[in-house]
């Protein structure tokens, strides 16, 4: 049985890892635990548990700017925000509904260690893009900072993003310095009902490279569509344009982009509290959704694929033939792929990547001996593999920082 | 040269020299290679024109393949390379050095691919910045960074630097709009990331090398996000009776949930040598000077310029005009882009500063900046990044009295280390280089630096690339690696466990 360390702070942590690094015991380095699921199963002599590093720290509204240890839930940040009408602008995504987990159950360590990212993803950018500085302690038993508290810095490399996305194997953050951004006034959603997804995408890629700031842009296929209620009446498959801003703006920008794909089917619209759920549908993709404390290991098989957003219709028509379901955001880029039993058919996915003209795969939702067993992330060329291999000779040369949660032996 | 003390070159290498220019011809035939002094002399320094060394050799590569070879070939035999694109940095990142190889990316000048559909652009590292906008431009698309130097600098240098410039408030700073970047390795590895998608699946190698200043490997190809040019944009001028009240127009403009396009602010003494140096049209009588840019679909932008009005009305500005025709928008910028050849008009000589600061500190981080400015006895004018705190302090000297680079060195150096104090960065836009390298040690502690060089040692762990830039203590990464943890006792034993 895992022991469980519960460090109430930085201090704490380095301890802990010091513990861990003077007797060669592995730690899975969590938050909350929301995403436990995801990347190759571990095994691990303990959970280095932080949500006991929890509170803002720091909140400027008018320097869009929030600092908060590592553990705090998302959810307080967003409500904090939210009170000053501002906003992750990155709209990360709550993995809970499809692993199966109860929603909102993220912390920002978590956010930012895997990077998240909503439909927003487009024209706002990842959560690399708002982690301005960060604390860490590496598997060196050593607290360091990098980056700052300001937008704009250039000073020495930049870790706050090169650790994005590193799933705690390379250190575990204690405090994150991120930027925040005003929230749109109000939001519309028009809809174009009835296109394959071929179409779809020639129709979102010309509304995103229009001058109507499209804010998102997701093609649900009519079998997909029907399970979010904010669209289900459409009875077809609808491809929705988000607008967001100033109503003058969006009044303005509605009747341009309404000219401009009339052509192109029936058109239809979600008001904003309406657009709000479909967009966190969207979001969560729940239409691939488990029920709360839904069994990951006998799911369905999910897949979270980006490519070049017009490659995105060819990597579902490859998989479509064996009994996939899709849906697409960030413009036809971002597809997620719900299989149609428990076996990943990682080759064919890849293969479908490719043929796409790449990109990359990551299986999301599968049995625990399925993420032991495949590739969970992008597999790496030899180069860039030792490349990383040697990034985490730099920073956890005991391995035991959450090791081969995302590469085997890293 | 002033007090910059650079790696010592090696004397195996510089006595090689001839041996290695015939073995570099080798690799990169006819002129590519250039070993004359005279011909060397327009490689000798960067935008840091205080600092001057003429390389070993300089290359001039064309292919991918070309410069896999040259860096294998550095690598093998010990010789420092560094990377250049147009040699515009204004912090000695190009600068080169007596035993290395200062390879020039300039014959990387061609755009691969166009995809409007998928809103990227492929380049080579030599391109210059402007030139992707300008292949672009005819289908209403552009590349958001806009560093004032993009008529010259690269996009390899962009990379270089993760330059910015006066939109990245809204848009970003190259970081932010590059999605791919072919790389070779110093041991002649070439490695791709990412792509024509977003992210990477996985950790970021592409978000570390953006702003790695040419010391983690060298950019061969570049993909960037493209974006429709918007429909309108409008400028407001604002004229203030005081910075703080300045200050206040740009917290209160984003506290209402506005962001511009472009948010700049001039102090009096540059609204002064900009309108002396072409007759902008500024107000003379104010002491700060906003410029606000709206941009995006009409109707949006007429009903926020009236918006910032408004709260510029509210905070007591003094003059207020918003353009009103593309011609008036441009006349406004005209004035804040000829910042600095303005002052290098009223002034021989000047160094250009580059902190970032939380905007808050601004009125403060002024009032110190005039303290110093007596204490010198040097002038200095402000531009600054409003919108996103990023000053621009242009201290003016002249290089002919003895003594006064050192003192315009010094009077920098006190305002970063003050924008350090202030919760701020010592760089927002023009990177690390030489030029702040020795003040590194006032942001980072001793663990932080080693954690960043350990990254430098996983890509070039002889530190054979760019050498003596950006870190001001060079260690082996051998020492580096190095663990020293004792203590084993279970942490924390009064707390819980389950
Ligand atoms: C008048 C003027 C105005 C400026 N305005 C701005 C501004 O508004 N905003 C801003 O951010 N900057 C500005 N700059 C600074 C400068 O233009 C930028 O830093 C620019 O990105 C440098 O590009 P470059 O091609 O000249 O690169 P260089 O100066 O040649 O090199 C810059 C760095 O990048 C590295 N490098 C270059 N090419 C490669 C490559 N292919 N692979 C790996 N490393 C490489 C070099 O080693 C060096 O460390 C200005 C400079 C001047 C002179």
């Amino acid at each position: 049985m895992s022991e469980r360390l519960c460090p109430r702070d930085e201090a704490d942590v380095v301890e802990a890892v010091r513990w861990a690094v003077s007797n060669a015991r592995t730690l899975d380095v969590a938050g909350s635990g929301s995403k436990a699921r995801l990347g190759r199963p571990l095994q691990t002599d303990a959970t280095l548990e932080l949500k006991g590093l929890s509170g803002v720290t720091l909140y400027e509204p008018e320097e869009l700017v929030l600092s908060a240890r590592a553990g705090t839930p998302v959810a307080e940040i967003e409500a904090l925000v939210a009170a000053s009408r501002q906003m992750l602008a990155f709209e990360p995504m709550d993995f809970g509904p499809l692993l199966g987990v109860a929603p909102g159950g993220g912390t920002l360590g978590g956010l930012i260690a895997c990077n998240l990212a909503g439909p927003r993803r487009p024209s706002a950018g990842a959560a690399r893009d708002h982690a301005l500085g960060i604390r860490a302690v590496s598997g060196r038993a050593e607290a360091f900072k990098a980056g700052g508290r300001v937008v704009k810095n250039v000073t020495g490399y930049d870790l706050p993003r090169g650790l994005s996305g590193s799933y705690g194997t390379l250190a575990a953050f204690t405090e994150l310095t991120i930027k925040v951004l005003p929230r749109p006034e109000t939001v519309e959603t028009l809809l174009v009902l009835g296109l394959d997804d071929a179409a779809a995408s020639a129709v979102m890629s010309a509304a995103v490279g229009s001058y109507y700031d499209v804010s998102g842009a997701a093609h649900l296929p009519a079998e997909v569509a029907a399970t979010i209620p904010a669209i289900a009446g459409a009875g077809a498959a609808v491809t929705a344009l988000r607008l967001e801003g100033v109503q003058p703006s969006i009044l303005h920008r509605r009747g341009k982009l309404e000219a401009m794909l009339r052509a192109h089917g029936t058109l239809s619209f979600l008001d904003a509290d309406a657009s709000r759920d479909f967009w966190q549908a969207v979001r969560d993709v729940t239409p691939f959704a488990l029920p709360e404390g839904g069994d990951g290991e006998t799911a369905k098989v999910v897949w979270r694929v980006s490519v070049a957003p017009m490659a995105g219709p060819h990597v579902g028509a490859a998989l479509r033939e064996i009994g996939a379901r899709c849906l697409y955001d960030w413009a036809g880029g971002l597809v997620w792929i719900e299989m149609p039993g428990t076996e990943p058919h990682s080759a064919r996915v890849r293969a479908a990547v490719a043929g796409a003209g790449g990109g990359h795969a990551t299986l999301i939702r599968a049995s625990a001996a399925a993420r032991a067993a495949e590739e969970v992330f992008q597999p790496l060329d030899p180069i860039t593999g030792a490349l990383i291999a040697r990034m985490k000779n730099g920073f956890d040369p005991g391995r035991v920082l959450s090791p081969g949660r995302m590469y085997a032996g890293v | 040269m002033s007090g910059l003390v650079m790696p010592a070159p090696k004397a195996d290498v510089l006595a090689r020299r001839a041996r290695i220019i015939a073995d570099l011809r080798a690799i990169v035939p006819g002129e590519g290679v250039i070993d004359t002094e005279a011909e060397m002399r327009p490689f000798e320094s960067d935008g840091v024109t205080a600092y001057r060394q003429l390389p070993l050799v300089v290359v001039l590569p064309s292919t991918t393949e070309q410069v896999s070879k040259v860096l294998a070939y550095a690598n093998a035999n010990g010789i420092p390379v560094v990377p250049r694109g147009a040699g515009t940095s204004l912090s000695g990142g190009a600068l080169p050095l007596e035993d290395g190889i200062l390879l020039g990316m300039g014959k990387f000048n061609r755009i691969l691919d166009i995809d409007f559909a998928n809103r990227t652009v492929v380049a080579q590292p030599g391109v210059t910045n402007l030139g992707i906008t300008t292949a672009v431009a005819h289908e209403g698309f552009y590349y958001a960074p806009d560093p004032s130097s993009q008529i010259a600098c690269t996009i390899g240098g962009n990379v270089g630097e993760n330059s910015g410039g006066v939109h990245c408030l809204k848009y970003g700073l190259t970081t932010n709009n590059v999605l791919g970047v072919e790389m070779v390795l110093i041991t002649g590895e070439i490695i791709r990331l990412g792509g024509k998608h977003l992210d990477s699946g996985g950790l970021d190698l592409l978000g570390l090398i953006v702003g790695s200043e040419g010391l983690l490997g060298v950019v061969t190809e570049v993909t960037v996000r493209i974006l429709k040019k918007p429909e309108t944009a409008r400028a407001v001028l604002l004229g203030f009776p005081s910075s703080e009240a300045a200050g206040a127009c740009v917290a209160a403009i984003i506290a209402a949930g506005i962001i511009p396009g472009g948010m700049e602010m001039m102090d009096k003494m540059m609204v002064h040598a900009a309108e002396a140096f072409l007759g902008a049209g500024y107000p003379l009588d104010v002491e700060a000077l906003l410029i606000v840019e709206l941009d995006g679909p009409e109707a949006e932008v007429n009903h926020l310029i009236d918006r910032v009005a408004e709260i510029g009305n509210g905070l007591g500005c003094m003059t207020l005009r918003a353009s009103t025709s593309e011609e008036e928008r441009v006349a406004f910028w005209a004035g804040r882009k000829a910042a600095f050849p303005a002052v290098g008009r009223i002034s021989p000589d000047y160094l250009c500063m580059d902190g970032t600061i939380p905007r808050k500190a601004l009125p403060l981080v002024l009032k110190r900046m005039e303290e110093m400015s007596e204490k010198y006895g040097l002038r200095c004018g402000n531009v600054f990044h409003a919108g996103d705190g990023n000053l621009h302090p242009l201290i003016c000297y002249d290089a002919n009295t003895p003594g006064e680079l050192e003192k315009a060195e010094a009077f920098g150096a006190d305002i970063l280390l003050l924008c350090v104090e202030v919760g701020g960065v010592l760089t927002g836009e023009h990177g690390v280089g030489v030029e702040k390298r020795d003040l590194m040690p006032s942001m980072f502690n001793e663990i932080d630096l080693a954690h960043q060089e350990r990254l430098k040692c996983a890509f070039d762990p002889e530190a054979l690339l760019n050498p003596g830039k950006v870190f001001p203590v060079l260690h082996r990464c051998a020492e580096l690696g190095r663990m020293h943890v004792s203590g084993g006792k279970l942490p924390f034993p009064d707390l819980p466990r389950f």
